[in-house]
């Protein structure tokens, strides 16, 4: 099956890991920085790194945003890049493409942040985690996190549980870095593939 | 839950592994890609890399090397060395390198962690901290342990953090290289003293110094060197000892 799968390339984002696991898997990942490009593609990664509302306004001002709203076929969002699909972050009070019904929320101060490391995911659900087993571990980065609801497809504990995945129509997020998560997230970059 | 980590470190010149026998006599310990790649199939949660080069020539070809560990890899590495400003920075993360550490330019411009932090996030800034017990004081030492600075490890910990780190990577020159275990004490008073993770270093011989330092001092991740690339101990072994023993590792 051919497919062109492109990833948003903007000044948040963090391509060079993205692109290197999927090349693992046999797959060259094109990189979109403008809309046109992002709309003639088979599949969306939506990476991010750093503070939501810089990279809200980055989206906003070059067309990306309206680009991904607009996008009907698979997106995967990434760590930053699945919180600023959430309908608002806490950070900056930034305003999120609204994808997920969720609003993105700070860990209680008296934990070590950011979550750093790797955690067990679980109540796993949907095509993104087919053959991952209940309790995998992915590495995680973040400082904010999107609470649970019914659009996870994966839960996390730091103190307290929150959604590790999310799905919506045609829109996925994932808090963790599959890219930097092992065996574990190679499978779910190719579930994405495969999707 | 989340896990403890260990944390391999690769010392790279010349874009060839070198592990110390005694000070200043290097011994070649393989390809770091190789190794790297190792380390990830075999349990390591993460990788540091160690520019020890000095020569301009010798900087290119470690940028290649982090290119290839990074396409070899599925695990986050840090990249660290004789990192002073955010171009250096740009691009070893365009290289690939998930996050940066700094010394001794942080020491000599703090706000060098603010900026770096501003521009690429806090989450890619680990600031390295040497210290080195001195007159009954855990003192920082810059220029790779061979000055003394007259400022308090736990002190610059805080100022670290406060200025934007990320994470602390804290090394203890009293006990590196002695496989006697980790200083527990400055390694707790450093974790007591900040929210941000520290990950330990220096002293690593066996696999309860490990234990020692995640109940005891509290510390989020551990670094070792020597111990990992003789194969006195393997991560493996180090895992299911700490895990046999109630610390949760992956």
């Amino acid at each position: 099956m051919s497919q062109t799968i492109k990833i948003i390339s903007y000044k948040s984002g963090n391509i060079a890991s993205v692109k290197n696991a999927f090349a693992r898997l046999g797959v060259v990942v094109e990189t979109a920085a403008t809309p046109e490009e992002v709309s003639g593609a088979d599949k969306i990664i939506f990476p991010g790194v750093g503070h939501a509302r810089p990279a809200m306004e980055n989206l906003a001002s070059s067309g990306l945003a309206e680009a991904i709203k607009s996008f009907p076929r698979p997106v995967l969002g990434i760590c930053l890049g699945m919180q600023l699909m959430a309908s608002l972050s806490e950070e900056g009070r930034t305003p999120g493409l609204g994808f997920f019904s969720e609003r993105i929320v700070r860990f209680q101060h008296d934990l070590k942040i950011p979550h750093m490391g790797w955690n067990d995911v679980y109540n796993i659900r949907g095509p993104l985690f087919k053959g991952i087993p209940e309790g995998s571990f992915f590495y995680f980065v973040h400082s904010y996190y999107m609470p649970t609801s019914n659009e996870a497809i994966a839960l996390c504990n730091y103190h307290t549980p929150f959604s590790a995945a999310a799905a919506s129509s045609n829109y996925f997020g994932v808090q963790f870095h599959p890219e930097k998560s092992g065996d574990a997230g190679a499978t779910l970059l190719q579930n994405f593939i495969d999707l | 839950m989340l896990t403890k980590r260990i944390i391999p470190c690769l010392d790279i010149k010349n874009g060839r592994t070198v592990k110390g026998v005694s000070f200043g006599n290097l011994q070649d310990a393989g390809d770091p890609v190789e190794l790297a790649a190792a380390y990830s199939k075999n349990g390591a949660d993460e990788l540091t890399l160690l520019d020890i080069t000095a020569t301009l020539e010798g900087r290119s070809t470690f940028l290649q090397v982090v290119e290839d560990v990074a396409a070899a890899v599925s695990i986050p590495f840090t990249v660290g060395g004789g990192i002073s400003n955010e171009q250096q920075v740009e691009t070893l993360l365009a290289r690939g390198a998930d996050k940066v550490s700094v010394n001794t330019s942080a020491v000599l411009d703090p706000g060098l962690i603010t900026r770096l932090s501003d521009a690429f996030g806090n989450q890619c800034v680990v600031v390295a901290i040497d210290a080195r017990y001195h007159e009954n004081e855990w003192e920082v030492v810059s220029h790779a342990g061979t000055k003394f600075t007259g400022i308090s490890a736990v002190e610059w910990a805080k100022i670290c953090y406060e200025l934007g780190a990320g994470e602390i990577l804290l090394t203890s020159f009293t006990a590196d290289g002695t496989r006697e275990g980790f200083s527990l004490d400055i390694t707790k008073d450093v974790c007591d003293a900040v929210s941000i993770p520290v990950i330990a270093s220096g002293g690593a011989g066996n696999p309860q110094h490990f234990l020692d330092v995640f109940t005891q001092a509290n510390a989020d991740a551990a670094l070792a060197a020597g111990i990992f690339h003789y194969g006195l101990v393997s991560i493996a072994e180090v895992k299911a000892f700490l895990k046999e023993h109630g610390v949760p590792v992956r």
